[in-house]
C-alpha cells in the first residue's frame, strides 16, 4: 500500500528500540511518556495560537473586515503577543472564593482536553492510545470537562459566574446526548468502537459516503451538537456580556484564563477531529471502492496532511456557523436539543440500523 | 399527521433560512477585495473622504482673502455647546456710517460635536464643514482656532 511510506509506526518503533537498548524498560517508558507529553503540550500550545489567529481572520473576512494586521506581516504574530500579555497579567483571586476549587477548575478543563486529544489518530501510527472503546472514551471523558466549568462558576463567589456555569452545564449535558447518539449511529455502521478500527473501516470509502442519508444527517447533528458542547456561537450562552459578563471565567485572569481560552479552542479542534475521524475517514485519503488508480493518486498525499486538511475544513464550517447564525436564547437552545435534534437522532439511528440490516450501504 | 408535516416543514424552512444566511457570509468571505476596512496610515495618499463627512468647521476664503461672514453671531447662538465665540468690531465706512464686521470668529474644535447646526444657521453660508479629520495635537490650546484669516475682509455684496 502506497501510504505506508508516510507511516509513523517505523519512526516510533525505531525510537522505542533505540531507547530500549540504552535504558531499562521502566526508564524507557518514562522517557517515552515525557516525549509524548511534551509533544502534546507543544502541539496544543502552537495549534491553539494558530486557531485563535485563524478564527479572528476568518471572522473578520465574514464581516468584511481585515482582522489583525499590525503585529508581524498580516498580523501573524498577534496571538503570540496576546499570549505573552496574558502570561504577564496578575493572577487575581476574588475575595471569599473557594481557593482550592478555584485553582483546580482550569486544570480540570485543560486536562480533560488533553485526555481526549490523546486518542485521536493524527496519521497512521501517530496516536498515543488506541482503546477498544475509543469513541466511548471520548464521550465519557469530554463530559468530565463540564465539572471544571461548574467548579469555576461555583468557586468564584460571583453570581454571574455561577449563572454562566449553570447555563453551560445545562447546555453541555443536553447536547452530550446528541453527540453520543450521532456517534452511536456511526458505530452501527462501523461495527466497532475502536478508533483505529473505525479509520481502517473507511479504507474503501469514507463513512459519510458509505452510510449516505443517515450518515449525512448524523454528521450535521454531530457538528451542531459539537458546536454547542464547546460553548461556541451561536450557542455561546455562557458568555453574555450584557447579562453575565464573561460567564464562568469572569473572575479568572492571566494564565488561568488562558487555560480556559486554550481549552475552548482545543475543544473546537477535538470536535472537528472526531467528526473527521468518524465521518470523513480520519487520516485515510479519499478512496472510492475499486477505482485503484484514483485511490493511488489520493495516497500520494500523506495521511497527516489529509487529517489536517479535513479537520481545518470542519473547523471552517463551524466558524462559518458561528459568524453567520443569530445567537440562540437559553430556552431556544434547549428546545433545539430536546424537540428537534434528539427525535431526529433517534429516528436516524433506526434508519441507520435498517440500512445496515438490509445492506443498503455502499 | 398534520402536526408531523408541520414539524418537518418547520425544520426544512429553518434549514433553508440558515442556508440563505450562509450564502451571504460566504459571498463576503470569498470576495476579500470588497472588504470595507482600510489600512489607514498606509492609504493616506489614496484616501477618499465622503463629501458629507463632518471633520471640522471651516470658513472658506477666496483668492483675495475674502470671506462671507458678517459677524451676525447667529452661529454662536445656535451652537448647542458654546463652541463658537464671535468678536465683532465696527468699521467706519467712506460715507461716515458705522458698520459691524467680524473681528475674530473663534472656534473651539475640542468642544465641537460636529452637529452641523452652525453651518445650517449661517444666513450667508460663510462657514462649511471641512473633510480634514486628523486633529490630533500635542497641546489642547491649539484646538482653539480663529476661522477668519488675519487681514481678511468680507466679500463685496454680502449683506446681512
Ligand atoms: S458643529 Fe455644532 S457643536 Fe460644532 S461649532 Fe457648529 S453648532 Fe457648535
Ligand atoms: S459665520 Fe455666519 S452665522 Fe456666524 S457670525 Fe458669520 S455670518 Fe453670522
Amino acid at each position: 500500500m502506497a501510504f505506508n511510506i508516510y507511516d509513523f509506526t517505523t519512526l516510533t518503533k525505531s525510537i522505542h528500540e533505540g531507547l530500549s537498548s540504552q535504558f531499562s524498560p521502566t526508564a524507557t517508558l518514562a522517557i517515552e511518556w515525557t516525549i509524548v507529553g511534551l509533544a502534546y503540550l507543544l502541539f496544543v500550545a502552537l495549534f491553539g495560537l494558530f486557531l485563535v489567529y485563524a478564527e479572528r481572520k476568518v471572522c473578520a473576512a465574514f464581516q468584511q473586515r481585515m482582522g489583525p494586521m499590525r503585529v508581524g506581516p498580516w498580523g501573524l504574530l498577534q496571538t503570540i503577543a496576546d499570549f505573552i500579555k496574558l502570561l504577564m497579567k496578575e493572577l487575581i483571586m476574588p475575595k471569599n472564593a473557594d481557593k482550592f476549587l478555584y485553582n483546580l477548575a482550569p486544570f480540570i478543563v485543560i486536562i480533560v482536553t488533553f485526555m481526549v486529544i490523546s486518542v485521536i489518530p493524527f496519521a497512521p501510527g501517530l496516536a498515543t492510545f488506541d482503546f477498544d472503546i475509543g469513541v466511548f472514551f471520548v464521550t465519557a471523558v469530554s463530559s468530565v470537562g463540564v465539572i471544571g466549568i461548574l467548579l469555576a462558576g461555583w468557586s468564584s463567589n460571583n453570581k454571574y459566574s455561577l449563572i454562566g456555569a449553570m447555563r453551560s452545564g445545562a447546555q453541555i449535558v443536553s447536547y452530550e446526548l446528541s453527540v453520543g447518539l450521532s456517534l452511536i449511529t456511526m458505530i452501527i455502521l462501523a461495527g466497532t468502537m475502536q478508533i483505529s478500527g473505525i479509520v481502517e473501516g473507511q479504507r474503501d470509502m469514507w463513512f459519510i459516503f458509505k452510510g449516505h442519508v443517515p450518515a449525512v444527517i448524523a454528521f450535521f447533528v454531530f457538528v451542531i451538537a459539537g458546536t454547542a458542547e464547546t460553548n461556541r456561537g451561536p450557542f455561546d450562552l455562557a458568555e453574555a456580556e450584557s447579562e453575565l459578563t464573561a460567564g464562568f471565567h469572569t473572575e479568572y485572569s492571566g494564565i488561568k484564563f488562558a487555560f480556559f481560552f486554550l481549552a475552548e479552542y482545543i475543544n473546537l479542534f477535538i470536535v472537528a477531529a472526531m467528526a473527521t475521524t468518524v465521518f470523513l475517514g480520519g487520516w485515510m485519503p479519499l478512496h472510492f471502492g475499486d477505482f485503484d488508480s484514483f485511490n493511488q493518486i489520493m495516497d500520494l498525499m500523506p495521511g497527516l496532511f489529509w487529517f489536517f486538511f479535513k479537520v481545518l475544513g470542519v473547523m471552517f464550517l463551524m466558524m462559518w456557523f458561528k459568524w453567520t447564525f443569530p445567537r440562540l436564547r437559553v430556552d431556544q437552545i434547549l428546545n433545539l436539543e430536546w424537540k428537534y435534534l434528539l427525535p431526529i437522532n433517534l429516528f436516524n439511528i433506526l434508519l441507520m440500523a435498517a440500512v445496515v440490516l438490509f445492506g443498503l450501504h455502499f | 399527521m398534520k402536526s408531523i408535516i408541520a414539524y418537518i416543514t418547520e425544520i426544512l424552512k429553518g434549514i433553508w433560512t440558515l442556508l440563505t444566511g450562509m450564502k451571504v457570509t460566504a459571498k463576503y468571505f470569498f470576495t476579500p477585495w470588497k472588504h470595507v476596512t482600510q489600512q489607514y496610515p498606509e492609504n493616506r495618499k489614496t484616501l477618499k473622504i465622503a463629501e458629507r463627512f463632518r471633520g471640522e468647521v471651516i470658513m472658506p476664503h477666496n483668492e483675495n482673502n475674502e470671506h462671507k461672514c458678517t459677524g451676525c453671531g447667529i452661529c454662536e447662538i445656535n451652537c448647542p455647546n458654546g463652541s463658537i465665540e464671535i468678536i465683532t468690531k465696527s468699521l467706519i465706512l467712506e460715507d461716515g456710517k458705522k458698520k459691524r464686521a467680524i473681528d475674530q470668529h473663534i472656534y473651539h474644535l475640542g468642544m465641537c460635536t460636529f452637529c452641523n447646526l452652525c453651518v445650517k444657521a449661517c444666513p450667508t453660508g460663510a462657514i462649511v464643514m471641512g473633510q480634514n479629520f486628523e486633529h490630533a495635537v500635542w497641546d489642547r490650546s491649539t484646538l482653539t482656532k480663529v476661522l477668519n484669516q488675519p487681514g481678511s475682509k468680507i466679500m463685496e455684496g454680502v449683506k446681512d
